[in-house]
């Protein structure tokens, strides 16, 4: 029977949940929202994230640590991918749409079968001490690991969006993403900042990674699911804007949890996409567009 | 513009491939060659459809796979419900996939560039979960189907497959060089290089999409009925694979999306490397080489094979002058 102490679980368990999608789709809404980058492999460096801390987590290191500490070689990686789509794609001009968008789905491709050939199809999970164990609050049982991403998600999206308020460099990716002629004649170089926001989208996809594979088990072509989940959000927010994305998690995090609970598991992949494909009927430019 | 003894000469051509397919029917005997063939050219009738909306008209299609399985799956109901010859399956998963490429022809009213691609992937995804939560058609497990007697001149189910798949994709490449050629090709082009220009100069750029919508999404379908017999096993985690969105849209990017026999060419290399890749090593490995060939072509040879040859052919020339 459903009750309202159901509702009441599930509406707790996907504000947790949702503010953890958001920190998955912080890094796209910079890449997508504020770059203009077809970034579709998003999701493909995010699983990728989460294989790299399984690994530093088979070492011994605590998995946020470790996605701490792969964030400045995933600041490089991405500046890389950055700078390779820039020469290829973007200077070029001509028909960067459907070579690029073609060019990111090769590289999810290229992603997941690589982690298939070294780590297999098994799922993986990490080990840490918040990691099985749950939190008792009155008659609800929370997850402790949920609870830690959450707080870690929390910190990341908020730093992330006050990184690009208050400082200047962020304040520069922020005009870049305006009009960039117009900083081209101001002296400023926009591939330059676009190159180094794209590097902190990825490296922000590190920590997210982390998260992910706190959360549940990942395995490698895990990321088609959040290929939805993180363009819902993305979409959902209004391209570019981080305070929307938080909310828009939030709103997909509340949303599958109810239905996981009322339908069940089995129709969960649908929310997220479902969501996106009412979202770009109506209203393309989200809740909070630009 | 075409001479007309380049339209005889198609005709011709497809004739040949025709004649060839039913020699090999009537003479070959290892049942495999038949089984690996099939692959190739259902993948060429993919390729084909998916150039006519993503080569012509420039919106890129990552649904395939949504269109391939619901091509699949209106066979297995069909099966189940009537058990109605292949043909009239290959039929009504064209009428359906044609539905659903007008639906989404309607998308593209509002969604340009990337947002139509997630579009897609997001059709893909719920109709996958739609079907994996419905019993009738066998939900997650999947369904068995049994053959039924072969039909008169074939003598193996798996030959009459691959005849009726050549013929498919007869329809399929005359149906793209058709568009290619005609006065569609043109709008479509329009709309790819500049889709305001196109709409301001008189262009009636929402019916030719949507006639490339339904078209596409008709062959795509069609493409995924004889699935089910082909494989005597239907499942929504084979059926709605990614993997066939990313060879439709890696063979006519390889081949070259410009001329209707890019993604015949695309998908014939790229489906016979993925088979034998999948024979000798593994079948994870010719995703791979997928998404490598993908990658290294758009970067690399953005005009595909097709772009290759012609400047090959364009220095030919010029040192002979």
């Amino acid at each position: 029977m459903f009750s309202l102490d159901l509702l009441r679980d599930a509406i707790v368990f996907g504000l947790l949940v949702g503010c953890f999608y958001a920190a998955v789709s912080i890094g796209l809404s910079v890449a997508f929202g504020l770059l203009d980058v077809p970034h579709i492999a998003h999701p493909a460096f995010l699983v990728l994230g989460s294989y790299c801390t399984y690994v530093l987590n088979q070492h011994g290191w605590d998995p946020i640590v470790a996605g701490i500490v792969l964030m400045p070689a995933f600041l490089l990686l991405g500046m890389m991918v950055y700078r390779f789509y820039y020469e290829t794609f973007e200077k070029r001009g001509t028909e960067a749409g459907v070579r690029g968008l073609a060019f990111f789905f090769g590289v999810v491709f290229i992603i997941e079968v690589g982690l298939v050939l070294v780590f297999g199809v098994d799922q993986r999970l990490v080990e840490a001490d918040y990691i099985g164990t749950s939190l008792t609050l009155g008659d609800m049982r929370l997850p402790l690991r949920l609870i830690v991403a959450f707080a870690v998600a929390l910190v990341l999206t908020i730093g992330l969006s006050l990184y690009l308020s208050k400082t200047f460099t962020g304040r520069a990716i922020k005009a870049v993403a305006q009009d960039e002629a117009a900083l081209r004649l101001m002296g400023a170089n926009p591939v330059r900042i676009k190159q180094w926001a794209f590097g902190i989208a990825t490296a922000v996809t590190a920590l997210a990674g982390a998260l992910l594979i706190i959360v549940g088990p990942v395995e490698p072509t895990m990321d088609r699911v959040y290929i939805g989940r993180t363009f819902c959000v993305v979409v959902l927010a209004g391209l570019g804007s981080m305070s929307g994305t938080l909310v828009a998690g939030l709103i997909l995090g509340v949303s599958e949890s109810i239905v996981l609970t009322l339908l069940g598991a089995s129709w969960a992949p649908a929310v997220a996409f479902g969501l996106l494909l009412i979202m770009l009927g109506i209203r393309p430019q989200g809740l909070f567009g630009r | 513009m075409r001479s007309r003894a380049g339209g005889y000469s198609f005709w011709i051509g497809a004739a040949a491939v025709l004649g060839v397919a039913a020699l090999a029917v009537a003479t070959v005997k290892n049942e495999y060659y038949f089984f690996a063939a099939y692959i190739v050219v259902q993948f060429v009738v993919l390729a084909t459809a998916w150039n006519i909306l993503g080569g012509y008209a420039g919106y890129v299609n990552f649904g395939t796979s949504a269109f391939f399985g619901v091509g699949a799956y209106i066979a297995v109901m069909l099966i189940k419900a009537t058990g109605m010859p292949l043909g009239v399956q290959i039929l009504a998963a064209a009428a359906v996939g044609g539905a659903l490429g007008f639906g989404v022809g309607l998308l593209t009213l509002r969604l340009r560039g990337i947002f139509f691609s997630i579009a897609t992937v997001a059709i893909t995804i719920i109709l996958e979960t739609t079907v994996i939560n419905w019993r009738y058609v066998g939900g997650a497990t999947g369904i068995q189907i049994l053959r039924p007697p072969v039909m008169e001149p074939f003598d193996s189910y798996t030959k009459m497959l691959l005849f009726v798949a050549v013929l498919l994709a007869i329809v399929a490449v005359a149906i793209a060089r058709y568009i290619e050629i005609s006065w569609l090709g043109r709008g479509l082009r329009a709309i790819r290089d500049n889709e305001e220009a196109a709409e301001c100069t008189g262009v009636p750029t929402l019916k030719l999409k949507l006639i490339a919508c339904t078209i596409s999404g008709a062959l795509m379908s069609a493409a995924g009925a004889p699935l089910a017999m082909y494989q005597s096993f239907v499942e929504p985690a084979s059926a709605f694979n990614l993997t066939y969105s990313v060879s439709a849209l890696a063979m006519p990017i390889i081949g070259g999306t410009s001329h209707w026999i890019g993604p015949v060419l695309g998908a014939v290399l790229l489906g016979t490397v993925q088979q034998v890749v999948t024979v000798t090593v593994s079948s994870e490995l010719n995703v791979l080489v997928v998404g490598v060939l993908l990658v290294l072509f758009v970067v690399a040879a953005p005009e595909g094979i097709v772009g290759l040859a012609r400047r090959f052919a364009a220095r030919l020339r010029k040192r002979e002058s």
